[in-house]
């Protein structure tokens, strides 16, 4: 159950940027998430809201990108989707594949409605 | 409505500690490993062989990640090491900030390697960087052949594969070829030790690697002017 402590942490950088006057609420969390990282969408969205009750993001919804999973070959330069985890370059077979994307983890931006001015 | 900007990593915060961690690791030298595996592969066995054989060589210390108990801890301090237990409480999983609480309980200036040995998961410690120069993976033949497929970003974040209970392969549907071939396609550069902590197969192979490795950071840091 990391999707937990991760919707915990989330809401701490949402409270650390949210404005911090007492009418604003956070509508929408836009997140990017790797195919590597290891996150369920669904659990992180049911942990979330059991963890902002009663905070600035109480309800809001979360929109999650999933990021691929990209790696690039060292030795022939090829950008490539790593299928089923091989990381293993399928033009050339090297092994020297470093990561691109897909180990995000990031939130990207918040919507915020001022209550009473929709 | 109006839209802020963040791009910040979620995990931030632990990141930041992290940083912290490694900072106050290297500043005395200290090689920090983090052990991950499921539960029951060896993880506790695997370092009561490496403290047999190590203790008189290295200075060793020890932090135990568990849920609810000690019992690891006890284990440990039987061989008469500096050793911290963290309780999670429910956790699945250690964070940099529990490992800073548990390094202020040591006296890092009479530590060259610090072992932390993180919660039985394959899953959440991937995530997590606690200040280690670096994630040490064990995967128990039991455990069958196909873990490193299911469980990919611990074994890609990983730079060192132990293979545990090889004494069991002959009972097993385990071939321990498939095995590390499953592992490597994830990540080529792992370095791989076969062991097993019940016959002492490999043990040697993997303090020899270990002690080196200790003793290397130990001259860079020396070889920076420590103490100028």
């Amino acid at each position: 159950m990391h999707e937990m402590s991760i919707a915990r942490d989330l809401l701490e950088v949402i409270e650390r940027y949210a404005p911090t006057n007492g009418s604003a609420r956070v509508k929408v969390v836009r997140l990017r998430i790797g195919e590597l990282a290891g996150v369920v969408p669904e659990s992180l969205r049911f942990c979330f809201q059991v963890a902002s009750e009663g905070t600035v993001a109480q309800g809001a919804e979360l929109v999650i990108e999933t990021v691929p999973l990209v790696g690039r070959c060292r030795a022939c330069g090829a950008d490539f989707h790593v299928e089923g985890y091989v990381f293993i370059c399928p033009q050339c077979s090297s092994p020297r594949v470093e990561l691109i994307s897909g180990d995000e983890l990031e939130v990207v931006e918040l919507e915020v409605e001022q209550e009473g001015c929709p | 409505m109006s839209v802020i900007t963040i791009e910040r990593r979620i995990l931030e915060k632990n990141d930041e500690i992290a940083r912290q961690n490694r900072a106050r690791l290297a500043e005395h030298g200290v090689l920090a490993l983090n052990l991950v595996s499921s539960p029951g592969s060896g993880k506790t066995s695997l370092i009561e062989r490496t403290l047999e054989q190590l203790n008189e060589k290295l200075r060793v210390a020890v932090i135990e990640g568990d849920v609810h108990t000690s019992l690891d801890a006890e284990r440990i301090a039987g061989y008469r090491v500096p050793v911290v237990q963290i309780v999670t409480q429910g956790g699945c999983h250690l964070e940099a900030q529990l490992v800073r609480e548990a390094m202020a309980n040591l006296d890092l200036s009479g530590v060259d390697l610090l072992i932390i040995e993180n919660v039985g998961n394959l899953v959440c410690p991937a995530n997590y960087d606690l200040g280690e120069a670096m994630k040490i993976v064990i995967i128990s033949t039991t455990e069958g052949e196909d873990k490193p497929l299911k469980y990919p970003a611990m074994f890609r974040n990983a730079a060192v594969l132990v293979i545990n209970k090889i004494d069991l392969l002959p009972y097993l549907n385990c071939t321990l070829d498939v095995l590390k071939r499953n592992a490597l396609q994830i990540n080529p550069v792992l370095k791989v030790f076969e062991t097993s902590c019940t016959t002492g197969t490999g043990i040697s192979e993997w303090c020899a690697w270990l002690e080196a490795i200790t003793r290397q950071k130990s001259a860079a840091i020396e070889s920076q002017g420590h103490g100028r």
